[in-house]
């Protein structure tokens, strides 16, 4: 018998979500870095709809998480600025390039899947590192800011209120992860975990594999591509080490570091990401170190991650 | 013009030669281990730096002889204490263990040497072009190219005449089958990695008298010797060699037609490859 009732451990997720930025300043956080681990909860939450759920491994996340942030940010700046309009283009590139790029990886497996995908990752950050008049370079993409969202009968200003933005993100977190939620309850979702369990089984059972992986990757790729925007607007500022390998070796390890077999693992584990990383980089200069050694200890003593370790103490 | 071609094609073959230095380590290690090692630029700095310290003590020749074997010790010391533990689990853990190995080799070798570029002296013998007309062809560059051949021949030497690369390739193919027949597989993982940690070594000597030396000198070489390994097949290793010359000569001509595309015809070539021939060039059918 678990110790907590599923039913009543949403409860608490969402109640904590909902009053952050009222005890966060109180323990020494500040609202922005809540504001953070929304955006990175939900990327690796996306990429555990992958990982987690149909058993894929994706090493190449980030790309389109920086897609999303770029569409966001050169929308903006370029072409009208409207927060919901740049979200939208930058979600729509997200999924289109992840879409394109899907039939070229889906028939590859394991090792050779996380291969391909890290190494497709690095063509946008190329194009974003290199096409420096449009992109700004290494410099990244500034001068721009997030504009007021203007609902016809009220206006929410996420530019001066943090708050406002907190919440935002946090609207956006909720509808994002109940459709996941209930993808995964769908027969379409379960299909993806039988794929997980043994393909082979599956594939027998008349289930197309390659098909649903490919749609299991667009799936997951949208969702992390609406975070890239999130991530985009948070700072106003979006640059190519949003979208470099190590980007998406933080989302696997967020998710792994949480519970890659439960739901809300990725979001603790990029809690505890996030607030390390926010303490130990104001500390010292090597927090490069601290990363890799994080990761290490990691894989070799917490490989079930927070939440798979609590169920397994629970027995279920 | 033809001069412009020429020279850009032996610097992209050059270049290529490095990616498949890179790429037959990975390769070997991936192969017998399913282990993609994130860290390989890592080594491969390490080689450049501890060439760099050892210089002044043993001249360059020695340092070239030294370093990447001391570079194979290091690998194999940390294949014995972290990456032994993971064989056989998901790849994803061995694939998080090493990347962040890769993160502590960076801060590491900043650590220890600083972020500046540090110079790096070749011998001068090898330094001066050796004609006129064809300015590149320093002898620095022969003799890498020269040097690269003969690690590749040795590596081949290595595998198709000696016990232990008969057993790494049968490995390779059914580890099951060779640990029944009485060969050690730990010490046999363990040895090969090592093997492909030598080759990173010897790479980061010889590049670092080109590219220069920093801490993120394997940076720019790691993704072309992933996408080596894709285009000339898993599993096979002439394959891993054809595809770094190819990608890196491709590039090399890619650099006179349209500099700025350099980069991105290697992603390019792979997307290509990977629509016709999804194993890759000379890649086994269903092996992956």
């Amino acid at each position: 018998m678990p110790v907590i009732d599923k039913r009543v451990g949403n409860l608490l997720v969402w109640l904590a979500l909902v009053t952050a930025p009222f005890w966060l300043v109180g323990i020494g956080g500040y609202v922005e870095l809540g504001t953070r681990v929304l955006i990175y909860a939900l990327a690796a939450m996306a990429l555990n709809f992958l990982l987690g759920y149909t058993g894929v491994l994706s090493f190449g996340h980030a790309a389109y998480f920086g897609l999303g942030g770029y569409g966001t940010a050169m929308t903006i700046k370029y072409l009208y600025p409207s927060t919901p309009l740049a979200m939208l283009v930058g979600i729509v590139v997200g999924t289109v390039a992840a879409g394109l790029i899907g039939p070229l990886i889906v028939r590859l497996r394991g090792v050779y899947f996380a291969m391909v995908t890290i190494a497709f990752g690095q063509v946008f950050y190329f194009i974003a590192f290199k096409w420096s008049s449009v992109t700004g370079g290494d410099d990244g993409l500034s001068a721009w800011q997030r504009q007021p969202i203007d609902f016809g009968f009220a206006s929410l200003d996420i530019l001066g209120d943090n708050k406002a933005l907190y919440y935002l993100v946090l609207a956006v977190f909720a509808l994002c992860v109940g459709a996941m939620a209930f993808l995964l309850r769908s027969p379409f979702g379960r299909t993806l975990m039988a794929i997980r369990e043994n393909e082979r089984r599956a594939r027998f059972l008349g289930i197309p594999v390659d098909r649903h992986i490919w749609m299991s990757w667009v799936i997951s790729c949208f969702f992390v591509s609406v975070a890239g925007c999130l991530y985009a607007l948070l700072s106003d500022f979006i640059d190519p080490r949003a979208i470099r390998w190590d980007q998406s070796g933080n989302f696997v390890i967020m998710a792994v570091l949480g519970g890659m077999r439960s739901f809300w693992g990725p979001l603790i584990g990029a809690a505890i990401f996030l607030v390390l990383q926010d303490y130990i980089s104001s500390h010292t200069e090597n927090w490069m170190s601290f990363v890799g050694l994080f990761f290490v200890l990691i894989v070799l003593f917490f490989p079930r991650g927070v939440l798979g370790l609590i169920k397994r103490r629970n027995g279920s | 013009m033809t001069t412009l071609l020429l020279f850009n094609i032996v610097n992209g073959l050059i270049i290529g030669a490095f990616y498949a230095l890179m790429a037959l380590g990975l390769s070997l290690i991936l192969n017998l281990s399913g282990v993609i090692n994130f860290a390989h630029g890592g080594f491969l700095a390490i080689g450049g730096y501890l060439a760099y310290t050892l210089i002044p003590y043993v001249g360059f020749w020695g340092a070239l002889l030294i370093s990447p074997f001391l570079v194979a010790f290091i690998g194999v010391a940390i294949e014995r204490v972290l990456i032994r533990r993971l064989y056989g689990r998901d790849p994803l853990y061995s694939l998080l263990l090493t990347f962040g190995l890769a993160f502590m080799i960076e801060d590491g070798t900043r650590f220890i040497w600083g972020a500046q570029s540090l110079p790096y002296q070749i011998p001068g013998a090898l330094a001066a072009p050796l004609s006129t007309s064809l300015f590149f062809l320093t002898g620095y560059r022969i003799f890498m190219m020269a040097l690269v051949a003969a690690a590749v021949i040795g590596l081949f030497v290595i595998l198709n005449r000696t016990r232990l690369g008969l057993r790494i390739r049968a490995g390779t193919f059914d580890l099951e089958t060779v640990s029944v027949l009485g060969v050690n597989v730990r010490v046999l993982r363990n040895l090969n990695f090592g093997l492909g940690i030598y080759l990173a070594g010897l790479a980061g000597v010889l590049a670092a008298g080109m590219l220069g030396l920093q801490p993120t000198i394997g940076d720019s070489l790691i993704m072309p010797s992933f996408i080596s390994i894709i285009v000339g097949g898993l599993g096979s290793l002439p394959g891993t060699l054809a595809g770094g010359l190819l990608i890196g000569a491709a590039s090399g001509i890619t650099t006179v037609f349209f500099p700025s595309a350099s980069e991105a015809v290697i992603y390019v070539i792979m997307a290509a490859v990977l629509i016709v021939r999804p194993r890759g060039l000379l890649g086994e059918e269903g092996r992956f």
